[in-house]
């Protein structure tokens, strides 16, 4: 294919598209409450009132606003509907023609939409995933032309480093460097991996970027195969995410049939093939290591850094993993240029970061800010805080990251103020909580969710956290003493720094982090300790467990 | 117990051919025998077969030529593979971090006392599989609740278990 | 042949490159706690016992699998090492039932001697009596899973030296247990050539010969490492 084809694509597209087009969310959220109903009736009133032909409904994906789904959204007029049930949506079609549309109107003008600045999620909620030409007409693909056809490798790579982009799947690593490494490597085989396993709970970033438009992460894939010299590429899913992967594979097949992903990519001697892997239901699995064994259809179980996968990785061939978001950032770099991608953000934190506002808040959705915007301003301005409460604190991070109080709501968001108050950008799950929340039982949550999930490889994870679920418990069972507290603490230090892989090693981060702002709530439920003759709990007692070591061998020791 | 798990050589070699192992053989023709396509047949599998008995795991091991204490490894270390039995309906209740802040505890307790099993277990009826999922990524519509793969959200522990009644009641008429 | 200086417990040495930290030590006579490390099969870095401190890296590294770098600084035996390792060890003994008074390896048990090394005689974490049963079908050997750390060792040597590879880990997290065939019992798995490799590798009394009593158990593991020294250098020396 050549630009004059793609740019032809683009053109019959959008003279095909209607002037009216309705929006009406697709994605997982909007799909448990009836939407592909509301497209049926949506659909059926136009043919009834014979508006085919200026009127067109769009199945698109995410718009973000899920708490208040279904949403639907009508352009050029603007107008938003939320909340919409089947038996309202006709009026809908009644309101084009001025009748009174019954569903509630939402505000396109509150901060939640305002405040938000897309550059992954410019053509969310815009187009149908499922259909390539509508990701062409948006100025699809061109960006793969352009790497391709006027830019070198090393190019590519440069740009990418100038502008600042970091990792968006927790470590916040600088993406131009780890593309440097693997195009640094000898020639040969190498392999790109789209890392889409995001198992923290509390996050659908990604879910949401592969649901509403899939081929901005395969265009970004392919970029990246061309930068480090890799022909092959890979996506990691998780099995849990089926129309992500749905529409991933339509998109796949879709690229292949118009020569946008294949041999020979725009006729060039480029050659770019992707193939998706479904995980099978393992939060470890998204530790880049574990995720290369599971593609090799092992147990995902993490090996030991260094060889980073950049030098030694799938198959053992020089690998680029990276995750879903940072890859969907590319196209947009290319098109845009690095100075000006590097000029959104911070000092050190470039760009916009998505992130899942949830938990006890009125506006929950997704949303997409610049770097450097502060915590007070996502969860009280666009948040619109928390329903009939006040916030008590904001999880940020899953499993491996912390709870910010109030009092530190006016940090602003960047990898390293984050990092400074104990907690990490992780992949982007904000989940607010409020007085009703008890800050132990959410560590011990957490800590029951990384006792579930270790691979059991290493000691420290695979039992400490056994054992730190244990200490919690006791703590809400009101049976733990001042030294069960230190043990906790200690006990915390040790699993994070001698454990194997991340996951271990940011563990005990939720109980590091609450025990810093909430120690007060720990300290409540201590209680004094009771000394009997004969406990009657004798198997917590200390038993020598070396039993008859003779005496020989402890003074050799 | 031994003779059941011993590999049938190729399905000529069965007593009578069997379809789902059919399906089987033209996964893993599919991938080459590649040992790396473990999981994706074992997917297959799952789907063909509900769950994976001995004897497939067994069958997978051979047609791949991977020893059956890595077949049985992987197979265990995913939660999404069952090597157990599941029910007729599934019913998975969301754990999620959104979830769980907003009540979703309540609704697996509330399910687990009306059905009279624990997670991960199945009805004594065979009728529903009730599981926890770590994250539906429908935080969105918190607290959320699968119903053979239809997703219900915003639920409460009332609302939960008359989905779950109705489901059972469908199945005894 | 490259040569890295480095320098471990103040020690100036100069080995090979490519070398490990754990062998480096130990050719200094520098003693590593360790117990998933195995001479002869590949490092895993999963007891997490020989983790050491570099000078200039805020993380403590696994000295089996990390190469000597030139001007390394190393400390094997910070007062932070020594609690981490005598925390590791008592979280081993707490996992499962390690009663040395009846054990079979008491005497000659790898854990035993690294609880020594660590000063650890008691622990502080709560005994959790995990009820994981003893397969006693094979004719000539035993697993008693109450005893095992999942060091995978028996996996690996399986595995990498008799090519068997009849062992292996199941479940996951702290559920684990080490699985023989699809989960059959030991005597029945096909594969298995009754070699006594893992009976050698196992550090405790996990695997042992059939009718050892208390104390009996002398696992002889330098035999696996002249084996892949044999077979890689031809070298028929112990």
């Amino acid at each position: 294919m050549e630009l004059q084809t793609l740019q032809n694509i683009a053109s019959n597209e959008r003279a095909r598209q209607k002037s009216v087009r309705i929006y009406c969310c697709t994605s997982t959220g909007c799909r448990a409450a009836a939407a592909l109903e509301i497209i049926e009736t949506l659909e059926g009133a136009i043919h009834q009132r014979h508006l085919q032909d200026q009127v067109e409904v769009v199945g698109v994906g995410c718009m973000g606003f899920c708490g208040r789904g279904p949403l639907v959204q009508v352009d050029p007029d603007n107008l938003l509907y939320q909340e919409v049930v089947p038996d309202q949506a006709a009026s809908i079609i009644a309101a084009l023609q001025g009748g009174e549309a019954q569903p509630q109107r939402g505000n396109v003008h509150h901060p939640f939409f305002t405040r938000q600045m897309p550059v992954v999620r410019e053509y969310s909620g815009k187009i149908d995933p499922e259909r390539i030409e509508e990701y062409i007409a948006v100025g699809g693909y061109q960006s793969l032309y352009r790497t391709i056809y006027e830019m070198t490798p090393a190019q590519v790579v440069e740009e990418i480093s100038r502008s600042g982009l970091r990792g968006r799947g927790g470590g916040g690593y600088p993406t131009g460097l780890k593309w440097a490494t693997v195009a640094k490597m000898p020639g040969g085989q190498k392999y790109v991996i789209c890392n889409g396993d995001e198992g923290d709970p509390g996050a659908f970033m990604d879910r949401s970027i592969l649901e509403s438009d899939p081929h901005l992460v395969l265009e970004g894939m392919a970029i990246a195969g061309y930068a480090v010299g890799a022909n092959h590429g890979y996506i990691y899913v998780r099995a849990e995410y089926p129309l992500a992967i749905d529409r991933l594979q339509k998109g796949i097949q879709q690229a292949k049939r118009y020569g946008l992903l294949g041999s020979q990519i725009f006729d060039s001697p480029f050659d770019f093939k992707i193939d998706i892997r479904i995980g099978a239901g393992a939060f470890v699995c998204g530790e880049e290591t574990a995720l290369i064994h599971s593609i090799e259809g092992g147990r995902g179980n993490p090996v030991p850094r260094p060889p980073y996968p950049a030098e030694r990785g799938l198959y053992q061939c020089p690998t680029l993993i990276n995750n879903v978001e940072t890859l969907a950032n590319i196209t947009a770099i290319i098109r845009n240029g690095a100075a000006w991608y590097a000029g959104i953000g911070t000092e050190t934190s470039k760009g916009t970061k998505i992130f899942a506002l949830t938990g006890k808040i009125c506006n929950n959705g997704l949303i997409e800010v610049p770097m450097g915007i502060t915590l007070r301003e996502i969860v009280e301005e666009m948040g619109g805080g928390v329903p009939g409460g006040e916030v008590k604190a904001i999880q940020t991070g899953g499993p491996s990251g912390g709870c910010i109080p109030k009092t530190l709501l006016d940090t602003p968001v960047d990898y390293d103020s984050l990092r400074q108050v104990g907690s990490i950008m992780g992949s982007g799950g904000m989940v607010v909580m409020d007085q009703s929340t008890s800050m132990v039982e959410i560590a011990q949550f957490y800590m029951d969710f990384c006792r579930e999930e270790t691979c059991g490889k290493c000691v420290p994870c695979r039992t400490g956290t056994v054992q730190l679920y244990a200490l919690l418990t006791k703590l809400l069972e009101r049976q733990a003493t001042p030294a069960d507290l230190a043990q906790l603490e200690a006990l915390c230090a040790m699993v994070r720094d001698t454990s194997l892989c991340g996951l271990g090693q940011t563990a005990p981060n939720p109980v590091l982090s609450t025990l810093k702002y909430f120690r007060e709530e720990y300290e409540a439920l201590l209680v004094e300790p009771q000394y009997h003759p004969h406990p009657p709990g004798a198997a917590n007692q200390p038993v020598s467990a070396l039993g008859s070591v003779p005496d020989s061998m402890l003074e050799g020791a | 117990m031994a003779a059941t798990v011993v590999p049938t050589a190729s399905p000529s070699q069965a007593a009578k051919p069997d379809l789902r192992f059919k399906r089987l053989d033209i996964t893993m023709k599919r991938h080459q025998y590649r040992p790396d396509a473990l999981i994706e047949v074992l997917h297959v599998a799952q789907e063909v077969f509900g769950f994976l008995e001995a004897e497939v795991l067994a069958y997978v091991a051979h047609g791949l030529k991977l020893p059956p204490s890595k077949v049985y490894g992987v197979a265990t270390f995913y939660h999404l593979f069952s090597l157990k039995p599941l029910g007729v309906h599934s019913c998975v209740v969301c754990m999620g971090t959104a979830c769980y802040v907003k009540g979703s505890s309540q609704i697996l307790e509330g399910l687990q006392a009306e059905l009279a099993i624990q997670s991960g277990e199945t009805t004594a009826d065979g009728q529903v599989s009730l599981t926890v999922a770590r994250c539906l990524g429908a935080c969105g519509i918190a607290p959320a609740v699968v119903l053979d793969g239809e997703v219900l959200g915003k639920l409460d522990p009332v609302a939960a278990i008359a989905r779950v009644q109705a489901l059972q009641q469908q199945a005894q008429s | 042949m490259a040569v890295r200086t480095l320098k471990i417990d103040d020690r100036e040495l100069a080995v090979e490159a490519g070398t490990s930290i754990l062998e480096a030590a130990q050719e200094a006579g520098i003693p590593i706690p360790r117990l998933c490390h195995l001479e002869g099969v590949t490092p895993v870095g999963a007891c997490r016992l020989c983790l050491v401190e570099i000078e200039g890296l805020n993380k403590l590294l696994p000295a089996c699998v990390t190469e000597v770098g030139e001007g390394m600084v190393i400390h094997t035996q910070t007062a932070k090492l020594q609690e981490y390792r005598r925390m590791t060890v008592e979280l081993i003994f707490a996992e499962g039932n390690h009663i040395c008074a009846i054990c079979v390896a008491n005497g000659d048990c790898e854990l035993q001697d690294v609880a020594i090394q660590v000063g650890m005689d008691h622990s502080r974490f709560p005994y959790q009596f995990p009820d994981r049963g003893i397969d006693l079908s094979h004719p000539l050997f035993a697993i008693d899973h109450n005893r095992c750390i999942l060091c995978t060792r028996c996996v690996r040597v399986c595995d990498e030296i008799e090519g068997a590879h009849v062992w292996d880990v199941a479940q996951r997290g702290p559920d684990c247990y080490i699985v023989s065939g699809l989960n059959q019992p030991w005597g029945e798995v096909e594969a298995c050539t009754s070699c006594g490799k893992c009976v050698d590798a196992c550090p405790t009394g996990a695997i042992f010969k059939k009718g050892s009593t208390t104390g009996e158990k002398h696992a002889d593991t330098a035999k696996l490492e002249f084996l892949s020294t044999a077979r890689e250098k031809h070298q028929w020396t112990r």
